[in-house]
């Protein structure tokens, strides 16, 4: 794990920070070095892309952090990618052309976060449905939701 | 709501009567697709051209509901995502909690953890076993795994008070310690129950249309199952010996003695085979756990974290403003973030926790093996027969509110 993670820095130098956080591995980068960083992990024994999500600090700058965990096989090991991204209309690089299993990952984050994702085959939303206003997982979005419920049967 | 021809096709960017190509919608009510799951399906005749999963008609929103709830509160919310193995949910989100906390358990509690998980593995087992198989028309078979798996319900009941959803694990602890009478009720189980799985054998090994219909069925490449993030028995029956209880113990697996079935051909048969081994191995696991039970204290002694005992709180004020303070503000937890990741029956079961220093969760995920399995379905059924639909979808083993949450 050490020598992936010093292969990592330096190839990558300063863009990417490392911390360890309660036994899990944890890095830190800007959204323009996320596929490069996840081909790399993958050429280097990461095969399983386990989860994407969001996360939202409304109070934060920039707002959103989208969070990767990729698996290592032979070492059994974790690390975590976290990538913050901000701005009126948040925007990151998809991961789908590395790993098919970012397909509906992404798909969710944008449908319950707002975040889209450049260069996703097939971006649209996946839980709510397809009329549906506002992003629901977000922390300005109120739990009781925003006004009344879209007629059940549509015409 | 009927959708015609039309409207399915245009939302599949399809054109129907394409070459003679029928556009056909699969759910979401329909009794084989194990809840609510829609399949569109472009098809050749009988053979399948294209198919699209629709997923979202049981989204619940449990991800948003955690952010409101207090991190004890979530413990009943944890087990409603798969609510066919709940208690391994509540396993992996008392972990989570547990280790942002930075507190241990005591290994009496570890060693009940697992008991109860793997009886719940058992019964998630039972319901893939009994409803796979009554996909494929073979009725007995449900009412024979029905009807063991209610004697691990029962169990449940005995232990947390709830049969389906018994929310038994805490943060800090269990509900409370096993009941009398316990140990006899699930001897009883466990001596029973092998002769079951031999007859869950009997029932369907040797059954030529069983056989027929499974081997060679739904298969895809190990490349094509990593790049779906396949986990749990699905890749065990690719042959990669890939089991979180054995190359992460959590939770004191490191004491027990099991092994990890794997099949080479990752058809479904190969998956029936995995999961049918795997049974065995989890009552393994259950009768060392009972037999090597340690004593000692079931609960963290930290009374900022698990309310004290009823009788200390009737006679000490400390103890009483301990437990008004846990129920009408819970604890703080300190701020971080952890991913906690179990052994599922269906494949990893992750929570990723981040916690801001207050006593709710500011987001909780749960990564649900289901919501990754199931987007390699229309690998899996491309260019099969729509009969072969069925058996894919439940070879994958989804629960529904696991995918939407």
């Amino acid at each position: 794990m050490n020598e992936i993670l010093d292969a990592l820095r330096e190839a990558f130098g300063e863009k990417v920070a490392v911390a360890h956080r309660i036994g899990q591995t944890a890095l830190t980068l800007p959204k323009d070095a996320i596929v490069d960083v996840v081909r790399f992990l993958k050429e280097h024994g990461f095969s399983i892309l386990l989860d994407i999500t969001g996360v939202d600090h409304l109070e934060r700058d920039p707002r959103f952090d989208v969070v990767y965990h990729l698996y290592h096989l032979q070492l059994h090991d974790l690390v975590r990618l976290v990538v913050p991204v901000g701005g009126e209309q948040p925007e990151l690089p998809s991961v789908t052309q590395l790993f098919a299993a970012a397909n509906w990952a992404e798909r969710e984050i944008y449908d319950l976060f707002g975040i889209t994702f450049s260069g996703h085959p097939d971006l649209r939303r996946i839980m709510m449905p397809d009329d549906w206003i506002g992003h629901p997982l977000r922390k300005d979005y109120p739990l009781t939701g925003l006004g009344p419920l879209p007629p059940l049967v549509r015409e | 709501m009927a959708y015609t021809q039309e409207q399915i096709a245009s939302q599949m960017d399809a054109e129907p009567g394409r070459g003679g190509n029928m556009v056909l919608n699969l759910g979401p009510q329909h009794p084989s697709t194990h809840g609510v799951l829609r399949v569109k399906v472009e098809l050749d005749g009988e053979q399948v051209v294209r198919s699209e999963p629709v997923i979202g008609y049981l989204h619940t929103g449990i991800e948003k509901t955690f952010e409101d709830l207090m991190y004890q509160q979530g413990c009943m919310l944890a087990p409603r995502a798969d609510y066919v193995s709940p208690i391994i949910n509540n396993l992996c989100w008392v972990l989570g909690v547990e280790k942002l906390l930075g507190i241990e358990v005591p290994k009496r509690t570890q060693y009940i953890r697992v008991l109860f998980a793997e009886l719940s593995r058992i019964a998630s087992h039972l319901v893939w076993l009994g409803t796979s198989a009554m996909d494929m028309g073979a009725m007995s078979p449900f009412f024979y795994t029905m009807q063991q798996r209610e004697l691990i319900l029962d169990l449940n009941e005995m232990a947390a008070g709830y049969r389906m959803n018994p929310s038994y694990f805490r943060v800090g602890g269990l509900m409370g310690d096993l009941p009398p009478g316990f140990p006899e009720k699930l001897y009883a189980f466990l001596d029973g129950f092998p002769h079951w799985l031999e007859e869950y054998h009997e029932l369907l090994d040797r059954n030529p249309i069983w056989i027929e219909r499974l081997q060679h069925t739904a298969t895809i490449s190990l490349e094509q199952a990593l790049d779906y993030g396949w986990t749990g028995p699905l890749i065990r029956a690719l042959g990669v010996p890939f089991d979180l209880r054995k190359t992460n113990p959590y939770s004191s697996y490191e004491d027990f003695d099991f092994d990890v079935p794997t099949e080479t051909e990752g058809d479904v048969y190969a998956r029936y085979n995995v999961r049918m081994r795997e049974m065995g191995e989890s009552l393994k696991i259950v009768r060392q756990a009972m037999d090597n039970m340690p004593g000692g204290p079931w609960r963290v002694a930290d009374e900022k974290i698990y309310p004290p005992e009823k009788t200390e709180i009737r006679q000490s004020m400390e103890a009483l403003i301990y437990h008004f303070k846990l129920f009408s503000e819970g604890f703080m937890v300190p701020p971080g973030d952890v991913f906690s990741a179990v052994e599922g029956p269906k494949g990893v079961l992750g929570c990723y926790v981040v916690s801001e220093g207050s006593s709710r969760p500011n987001r909780v995920h749960i990564r649900g093996p289901s919501f990754y399995n199931l987007q390699a379905l229309p690998a899996m059924i491309k260019g099969g027969m729509l009969a072969d639909i069925v058996a894919a979808i439940g070879s994958l083993d989804i629960v529904l509110g696991e995918v939407d949450r």
